[in-house]
């Protein structure tokens, strides 16, 4: 069984290869044989997946070694992967919501000339994100983690022609370069410290380390994390990211991929176990970014930046969890794949409205669209339920436990600020997704012609696009419930990831009660501020924080002062120590040969009597010298 | 006095002894001996062979005699004489060994191909419907005079430069092979005289060539001076001229002492003085500092072809004689030459390098180059280990193709006055002629030392043996100046391939097969040594150990 592994990124690695390479024959067959293969992986991942629960708890993990691939002295690197329940978990994920993003692209980028290309980086994320999780070490995660890094950047800037994505996806990938550093160093130092990149031998081993070389391998990889994951202060990429096309902003930057960093704490977790300050920042990061996220997603009126505040907010609670330690990582994981079901569906619903409202995503101009795109609707309008934590759908069950592992932080005041965080995050996520709700399906129809007077004529969307988002929309509501029944998931993860019941400083009923009433209080808000009048076109000037929201918390202000100019500071200080001292140097060295070429030059004046004279006086400082060496 | 009694007088005053007739191995001499032999018959062609054939007949018996040598030295290589059959032939005069017949070979590969560019008729336009090559119609004749302009009518051509370069070649195959100082100063003169004849013959410019070869000569004549000096003190010392005699009066191991010579025999000075004498002789040959100084004034004024030839061919030779001087004579005193030559060799990588920045003219650039060259191949020398020897044989087979390619493509650069040799003509060639520009870009970066050319692997191989020996802060000093020449080489390449054509510039002559016979060769072991050279790396090795 273990040697189906491979097929897992096989297939869509073909299928990358074959679209690539296939040039323009295979532009009328490209969008198939992508969906194939993405399909393939997936029913690869469901063989393995029932082979695995016919397997009693303990001897579920598989492992597959393909070739060696650095075999040095001293320093072995395999190409190996191993598939236990966390992996697993991430296997069905990405295949499944990956090959229903397939699916939905064939209708959503049908009038794109570049579709077979864009398949084709679809099929290149799916091949490289499966590497990461199925890896058995870190420097085979880490081919995995560039890899879908590299796909990020091809599909945010896959409309290359619009100026403003091909400097969002570069954004992207200069801002993750930061993450993949820590990740790189984190690397270093394990084989420095453990000599070797293996999950095992590393993660058995941290009991004979230092507790100072685990936090710092802990926080470098933190911010690996926070670089792929858009964690603060490593965030301000992932709202640009949303120029791709809506079916890469689903399941690249709202399902999978921004989650690789929950998966890479989670998988080091006995690191961060044994290092306490490492698993405070990572709280910290993730309460920071729970809050900043939220913030950010309340003052958005383009959907999909929303929904992009709302993924970051969301990815925080994942880290927060994270963080926690045994009490938390089933949670963070269980989030992270509910998530990925509701956050999906959500995009998908915003791309099938742009798609009816000609690719407008200013929710100040929608309005009113429930009557129009019923399908639509009624799938959104599930995530959203979802996302904001309504009693009985998947995020309530996810995100409540969360809340209650913070509260369990410990018995002191920690406890009551990272749980207080969670819970009023809980509201902030009901105010905006309700504001994003009320924005698009309720209220007065808002849309305008636009400038080449083209009204647009909202419409459900084909079948192709629809039946992806009525599946995701029943993840959306059932998978919460069924992960926490009997806790069958916690259970299934037990073995990766340890669990501990979390025990909070106040009661558990209470928390529920609260994050209830939360909720309520926060969408009661939103609706008093946006049902209850008529939503203005033109967006009012709005309070300091939501100017300075609207603007991402000020982030790229920040990061334009700090580094930006910084950086730009230092490079002409260099640049000038360049020109003066180092130019300086090597042209007056240039010089200073050249000056003296020129007289030595002078010597050879042509006369044969001078270099008579050269030789003898040669001749003769040859005699001195032997005789002085003899002397000597 | 009767003429029976001065006869009695001679007998009583010297009893004869026994005189016995020297024993000589013909078939071990045998490269030589076909190579002088050729040159004798070429001197016979010019009395007896009619005008219009002597050419043909002339390049026909100089390129067999070249092969068959070449075939004779594969033949004794193959029979062992490089490694264990390696022997003292003739009275002990010459060494048969592997460094002697890998640099015979060398010198009879790279005479042949310089041959071929003597032999080149097509790049000068007819004169008088007659073709011609680089060399005047009548060395006799004052140029610009009458005399000249018949002979020039007549259609006169100097085909004697075919047996002087066979005596050139024979005498530089002896150079390294000599086993005593007598074989040495003889093979010296054998290859220096007709060297000296063919620089004055150019067929343009003559002044400036009759020019060089009168300093050369008189420069020549003077350190040759000092080598004969340096024999007699060296004779003094030891009283003997063979190698392996004074080898063992230096190691103090000798039995008996002439009784005439108890005065001087084992007096140091005399041998530290005679030594470094010796040593001048060759260096000068060699063109290392401060003995080069008619290196660029006559590699500018010969003939181009002759300049190629003498730049590869002389190197060679005189290399492989002070690596035997060195390694076979002088071992004992390696403390007091070694520091003496790190020296010599320091301030030539540095003044070669240095004052080549500053040439326009390509003639005398690569003359400095050749002069920073001899400064990294005593640094090979210096090692003063077996590897320092295979890496100097590696580096001069290298070099010497380099070389006698680099020459006959500036051959090719003409205008109305001959050979364009100044840089500032140059200047794009790389947009009019792009192969002949790259084919000299090879040359150039292989002279510079850039990998996957023979100058890369010479180089690597010589500081190698020389850091290995010993030598570390001589090998930086090398790395530096090889930085310094890499500035002047890279810059004839930019200024082929960067810069705007000059409307009257230079054209590139169409070379018969002759030429791109010899540039093909010259651009193919290049190639062959930068990408593959172990197979000749371990050639080297294998033969670089000299015979006592």
């Amino acid at each position: 069984m273990e040697n189906l592994i491979a097929l897992l990124v096989a297939a869509p690695l073909l299928g990358a290869a074959v679209l690539l390479c296939g040039g323009r024959r295979l532009d009328r067959s490209g969008h198939w044989i992508g969906t194939l293969l993405a399909v393939a992986s997936f029913a690869v991942g469901v063989l393995l997946f029932a082979d695995m629960l016919g397997k009693d708890a303990e001897h579920r993990a598989l492992h597959q070694s393909l070739f060696s691939w650095i075999p040095v002295e001293g320093f072995q690197a395999d190409v190996a992967f191993q598939l236990d329940q966390l992996s697993m978990t991430f296997v069905l994920l990405i295949t499944g919501v990956g090959s229903l993003i397939h699916v939905y692209s064939i209708g959503y980028m049908e009038h794109d000339e570049r579709r077979r290309r864009f398949f084709g980086y679809l099929n290149l994320f799916l091949a490289a994100m499966l590497l990461l999780v199925i890896a058995d070490n870190y420097l085979l995660l880490y081919v995995g983690w560039e890899g879908v890094g590299l796909a990020s950047y091809l599909l945010i800037g896959f409309w290359q022609h619009k100026p403003s994505a091909a400097t969002a996806a570069k954004k992207a990938f200069l801002v993750n370069r930061v993450g993949d550093m820590g990740l790189s160093i984190a690397i270093m130092l394990m084989f420095t410290t453990f000599g070797t990149f293996a999950f095992g031998p590393v993660l058995e081993s941290t009991g004979e380390t230092s507790e100072g070389m685990l936090t710092a391998i802990g926080l470098l990889l933190l911010l690996a994390a926070c670089g792929k994951s858009a964690q603060v202060p490593l965030q301000s990429w992932l709202g640009d990211a949303m120029e791709g096309p809506t079916p890469v902003s689903a399941l690249i930057h709202a399902a999978t991929m921004v989650t690789a960093g929950v998966y890479l704490i989670t998988r080091s977790g006995a690191i961060f176990n044994a290092a306490p300050d490492a698993q405070l920042a990572v709280v910290i990061v993730g309460a920071v970014t729970l809050l900043f996220g939220a913030i950010v997603g309340c003052a958005k009126d383009d959907i999909k930046k929303a929904l992009a505040g709302s993924t970051m907010s969301q990815i925080g609670y994942m880290i927060l969890a994270a963080g926690l330690g045994p009490i938390g990582y089933a949670f963070a994981i269980m989030h992270l794949v509910t998530h990925g079901f509701f956050k999906a569906g959500l995009f998908l619903g915003a791309g099938s409205v742009m798609h009816g409202m000609n690719d407008e995503v200013d929710m100040r101009k929608y309005g009113g669209l429930r009557k129009y795109m019923p399908v639509t609707f009624v799938t959104f309008g599930l995530g959203y339920l979802a996302i904001i934590g309504f009693p009985g759908l998947s995020g309530f069950w996810s995100k409540d436990k969360i809340i209650e592992a913070a509260f369990a932080y410990d018995d002191g005041i920690r406890g009551w600020i990272f749980g207080g965080v969670a819970l009023l995050g809980a509201g902030i996520t009901a105010f905006y997704m309700t504001r994003v709700m009320i924005m698009t399906f309720f209220g007065e129809k808002r849309w305008q012609p636009d400038e080449s007077g083209n009204e647009p004529h909202p419409h459900e969307s084909p079948k192709s696009m629809t039946i992806p988002m009525i599946v995701l929309a029943f993840g959306s509501v059932f998978a919460g419930g069924l992960f926490s029944l009997n806790e069958s998931f916690v259970k299934w993860l037990e073995p990766v990831t340890q669990f501990e019941h979390p025990h909070p400083v106040i009661s558990v009923p209470a928390i529920t009660a609260s994050t209830v009433v939360v909720l309520l209080l926060g969408a009661a808000l939103a609706y008093v501020m946006y049902g209850r009048k008529p939503v203005p076109v033109t967006a009012p000037r709005g309070s300091l924080l939501t100017r300075a929201a609207r603007r991402d918390l000020l982030q790229d202000d920040l990061n334009h002062v700090v580094l930006v100019r910084g950086g730009e500071h230092l490079t002409r200080s260099l640049v000038y120590v360049d020109h003066t001292m180092v130019d300086g140097v090597v042209n007056g060295t240039a010089a200073g040969f050249g000056g003296l070429s020129g007289r030595m030059r002078k010597m050879q004046n042509g006369f044969a009597r001078s270099y008579a004279v050269s030789m003898f006086g040669g001749t003769a400082i040859l005699i001195a010298a032997t005789l002085l060496m003899r002397a000597v | 006095m009767s003429a029976s009694a001065v006869h009695s007088l001679w007998t009583t005053a010297a009893p004869i002894e026994k005189i016995d007739a020297p024993t000589i191995e013909y078939a071990q001499l045998l490269p030589t001996l076909i190579v002088i032999g050729a040159a004798v018959v070429g001197i016979g062609v010019e009395a007896f062979v009619g005008r219009k054939a002597r050419y043909y007949v002339q390049m026909f018996v100089t390129v067999v005699a070249l092969v068959a040598a070449f075939a004779a030295v594969i033949g004794l290589a193959a029979g062992g004489h490089a490694s264990t059959e390696a022997q003292i032939v003739a009275m002990g005069a010459i060494a048969v060994d592997g460094p002697a017949l890998f640099l015979q070979g060398t010198i009879l590969l790279t005479g042949l191909v310089a041959v071929f560019t003597f032999a080149e008729r097509r790049l000068d336009p007819q004169a008088h419907g007659n073709q011609v090559d680089s060399f005047t119609a009548q060395a006799a004749s004052v140029p610009g005079s009458d005399g000249e302009k018949a002979a020039i009518k007549a259609g006169f051509t100097t085909t004697e430069v075919f047996p002087l370069a066979l005596f050139a070649i024979g005498g530089m195959l002896v150079f390294p092979a000599a086993n005593d100082l007598l074989t040495l100063f003889i093979a010296l003169e054998v290859f220096s005289l007709p060297l000296y004849l063919l620089c004055a013959l150019a067929r343009r410019k003559r002044l400036m060539s009759q020019e060089s070869a009168v300093k050369y000569f008189l420069l020549g004549a003077f350190s040759s001076a000092f080598l004969l000096f340096g024999i007699a003190l060296v004779y003094g010392y030891a009283g003997t001229v063979s190698y392996a005699g004074i080898a063992d009066v230096v190691d103090g191991t000798v039995q008996n002492i002439d009784p005439a010579l108890a005065d001087t025999m084992g007096n140091d000075a005399l041998l530290l003085v005679g030594g470094a004498m010796l040593l001048m002789g060759l260096l000068f040959k060699v063109g290392a500092v401060p003995f080069h100084m008619w290196t660029p004034d006559v590699y500018q004024g010969a003939p181009t072809p002759v300049t190629g030839f003498m730049a590869a061919a002389t190197k060679v030779a005189a290399f492989g004689a002070l690596l035997r001087l060195l390694y076979v004579v002088l071992p004992g005193l390696r403390w007091d030459w070694r520091p003496v030559m790190w020296g010599v060799a320091i301030v030539t990588m540095l003044l070669g390098a240095i004052v080549a920045i500053t040439q326009t003219d390509i003639k005398r650039l690569l003359a400095y180059s050749s002069i920073a060259h001899a400064g990294f191949i005593l640094a090979g020398v210096i090692a003063a280990t077996p590897d320092g020897i295979s890496s100097v044989l590696f580096y001069l087979g290298a070099y010497s193709f380099v070389t006698v390619g680099a020459f006959a493509v500036v051959t090719l650069v003409r205008d109305a006055g001959g050979e364009a040799t100044h840089l500032s003509k140059w200047a794009g060639l790389g947009r009019r002629s792009p192969l002949v520009a790259a084919v000299f870009a090879v040359f150039l970066l292989a002279f510079a030392g850039i990998p996957l050319t023979s100058g890369f692997s010479g180089k690597f191989a010589v500081f190698k043996a020389a850091a290995e020996g010993g030598a570390g802060a001589l090998v930086v000093i090398g790395v530096i100046s090889s930085a310094i020449a890499a500035f002047f080489y890279i810059r004839v390449i930019v200024l082929m391939f960067f810069s705007e054509p000059k409307p009257e510039g230079p054209t590139v002559a169409v070379p018969s097969p002759l030429t791109m016979t010899a540039i093909g060769v010259g651009v193919a072991v290049t190639l062959v040594l930068g990408v593959a050279p172990q197979y000749f790396l371990d050639l080297a090795g294998q033969a670089g150990v000299f015979v006592r």
